[in-house]
């Protein structure tokens, strides 16, 4: 018998028994539903982790050489963090020594930060915002787009001219229904002027990202950020990938330099890049991805099972019908594949309803929370090559039962 | 011997009970030539049922010889025995056996599908074994929509559909009233007159006086045959 012949059969007896047919695949259902969504929300993750995450701390292109990883800080053993706390701070000789000699088109900046220091204008303040003091180069190489006024100049970057570029939500906060430019505000009991307003950035896991000042490096309220001497972060970008990791294969060696490092010890300082500060959530997401199989595959077996015993009951409940079916002719084999076609057909249904689902919650999320939840196709088409193969599995005992009946016993049968 | 549809020679059949045997059929010999048409009667435990399964080719015998259009099939295996089912026997059952979800059309193209004939020229056939029982306006009927006579009539067309050498029918008009099934005895005889081999297997008389010869089983052998043929030695 023609396979398209068996999966006609198969769909007739599936639509003359809907409700016990979808009572039956609702195991493989389940399964495929819970395997295409979630593959959506990891994928969606990390387009989210890529676009939001890495690209808004770091900058696309860009990366930072500081003392060490401050990503996962948390979980290192004791006698690393330990070693991580005896180096030394990348210092303003190893900055300019880097921007001296880098030959990859690289622009820098020096940059040091703080959480805790009170912004004021006259009765309103906030100590919620970072305070951060960077070369001019700091607002192209993250990206960080001026709404209202301008950044720094060179010039006042160079002198350390008291004026400041302040994030949006601070804006709102010192000066809600006034426009700050050109008006003055407290950092740390310093006067600044503020030349203009960043652009909106939006919120990374439902913290703002508009929280925060910027001042030129040099300009007095560095002081309150870190000591003579020292840079917190040195922050560089490239025009590209290739020339970005160009420029820190260079910075690297130029630094071992710098700090005349012997070839067998390790770089006492660390270089984050999107990919470093990704580190975590990829650990994050090989666990999911560890664990999805298993419980899809759970999920799979236990369909599998509720499809083999509805095959089961169909076998004993069409005893005649096989028998009919022997009598006009058909062999073993018909019978088998009759009966492992339908319970495939049965299963891959199932999957189809399952796949359909799967990307309606994968919507769902998008459309509920800011993961991009984005459905794969090879996940797709995973899921019905699974829902086969389930049913193919499942189907083949019922089937054997089936195809070794008697005619002359299942012709009997009532 | 080119003309002999059936030639059973011997035929034994035993089917275990408990230790012992019990000998269903105890030496049956039996020759029909084409277009014959035969009834077989006998009283209950007679052998009946199990001669009609052998020559159905949905048994085999425990020993003897049976050869169905030239074919020995009492030796072959149940592939061979599904094959020689589909191309060379027409089944008529009392209770039908046709598949309840399946139209008429369908029905009658099951032995179709199983000898690999393609879905247009199938369904084709189909149809014209529909109109040779009157049928071909009730195609897409199912058979719940069909009265019993008219159900009788499909698997009549579904015997028929893949040209048997032997139309076997068992007990056809048990489940029908007088008048139906007179009208499906009609329709044996015109199918005898065009030339089918037909074996009826009953225990009713009216039915019995219908075909030419009459072979009556008892105690598993033939004890009376109204037109013997020899066997060929």
């Amino acid at each position: 018998m023609p396979v398209f012949e068996a999966v006609r059969l198969a769909l007739g007896a599936i639509r003359a028994q809907k409700l016990k047919s979808f009572f039956s695949l609702i195991g493989v259902l389940i399964g495929v539903t819970f395997l295409i969504a979630t593959i959506s929300v990891i994928q969606g993750m990390n387009v989210y982790m890529q676009d939001r995450f890495a690209n808004k701390l770091i900058g696309i292109n860009a990366y930072e050489i500081r003392r060490f990883n401050d990503f996962n800080a948390e979980d290192v053993p004791e006698d690393t963090w330990r070693e991580w706390l005896r180096r030394p701070r990348v210092n303003y000789r190893e900055s300019a020594f880097l921007a001296d000699r880098v030959q990859t088109p690289t622009i820098w900046a020096r940059t040091c930060f703080e959480d805790n220091i009170k912004i004021q204008r006259g009765s309103l303040w906030t100590r919620s915002a970072e305070i951060r003091a960077a070369d001019e180069a700091y607002f192209r190489i993250k990206n960080l787009d001026i709404a209202s006024g301008r950044s720094f100049t060179v010039q006042e970057s160079k002198n350390g001219v008291p004026v400041t570029v302040i994030g949006d939500l601070v804006a709102q906060k010192l000066f809600p229904g006034v426009d700050p430019i050109n008006k003055s505000i407290e950092i740390g009991d310093l006067p600044y002027r503020v030349v203009g307003v960043a652009e909106r950035q939006g919120t990374l896991f439902g913290f703002s990202l508009d929280r925060f000042v910027v001042v030129p490096f040099t300009s007095p309220a560095r002081r309150e950020l870190c000591g003579p001497n020292i840079v917190h972060e040195l922050w560089a970008k490239s025009g590209d990938i290739p020339s970005m990791r160009a420029s820190i294969t260079e910075a690297e060696g130029l630094m071992r330099v710098a700090r005349q490092l012997r070839p067998r010890q390790d770089n006492n300082f660390f270089i984050v890049t999107g990919e470093s500060a990704l580190g975590f959530w990829d650990k994050i997401s090989r666990v999911l991805f560890m664990l999805l199989p298993t419980i899809v595959a759970i999920s799979l077996v236990v369909g599998g099972i509720v499809i083999m015993n509805i095959m089961l009951v169909a076998v004993t409940e069409r005893t005649r019908e096989i028998g009919i079916r022997k009598a006009l002719g058909a062999r073993r084999r018909d019978i088998l594949a009759q009966f492992i076609v339908e319970s495939a057909t049965l299963s891959t249904v199932g999957a189809v309803l399952g796949i359909g689902l799967g990307i309606a919650l994968a919507f769902g999320v998008r459309a509920l929370t800011p993961l991009p939840a984005a459905v794969a196709p090879w996940s797709i088409g995973l899921a019905v090559v699974l829902g086969m193969v389930v049913g193919v599995i499942a189907g083949v005992y019922p089937a054997l039962r089936a195809s070794k009946l008697d005619p002359i016993v299942a012709l009997r049968a009532e | 011997m080119s003309d002999a549809v059936i030639q059973a020679l011997n035929l034994r059949r035993a089917y275990p009970m408990g230790d012992e045997a019990v000998l269903a059929l105890r030496g049956v010999d039996l020759l029909i030539r084409r277009n014959e048409y035969v009834a077989i009667m006998g009283p209950s435990g007679s052998g009946k049922s199990t001669l009609m399964n052998l020559l159905g080719c949905l048994d085999t015998p425990t020993d003897g010889e049976y050869w169905l259009n030239g074919q020995e099939v009492s030796r072959m295996s149940d592939d061979a025995l599904a094959r020689v089912r589909n191309r060379e026997i027409g089944f008529v059952f009392q209770t039908f056996n046709l598949l309840p979800r399946a139209t008429a059309l369908h029905n009658v193209e099951l032995p179709l599908i199983y000898a690999g004939v393609p879905a247009p020229e199938r369904s084709r056939r189909a149809r014209q074994a529909l109109e040779r029982v009157g049928l071909a306006q009730r195609a897409a009927h199912r058979p719940s929509e069909l009265s019993g006579g008219q159900r009788q009539r499909v698997a009549i067309a579904r015997a028929l559909v893949n040209r048997p050498s032997l139309l076997l029918a068992d007990e056809p008009t048990g489940n029908l009233d007088s008048t139906t099934s007179e009208e499906i005895m009609k329709v044996f005889g015109d199918l005898r007159a065009q030339g089918q081999t037909i074996v009826v297997v009953t225990h009713e008389p009216s039915i019995a006086g219908c075909a030419e010869r009459l072979v009556v089983l008892r105690d598993g052998r033939v004890d009376s045959d109204s037109a013997p043929v020899k066997a060929a030695a």
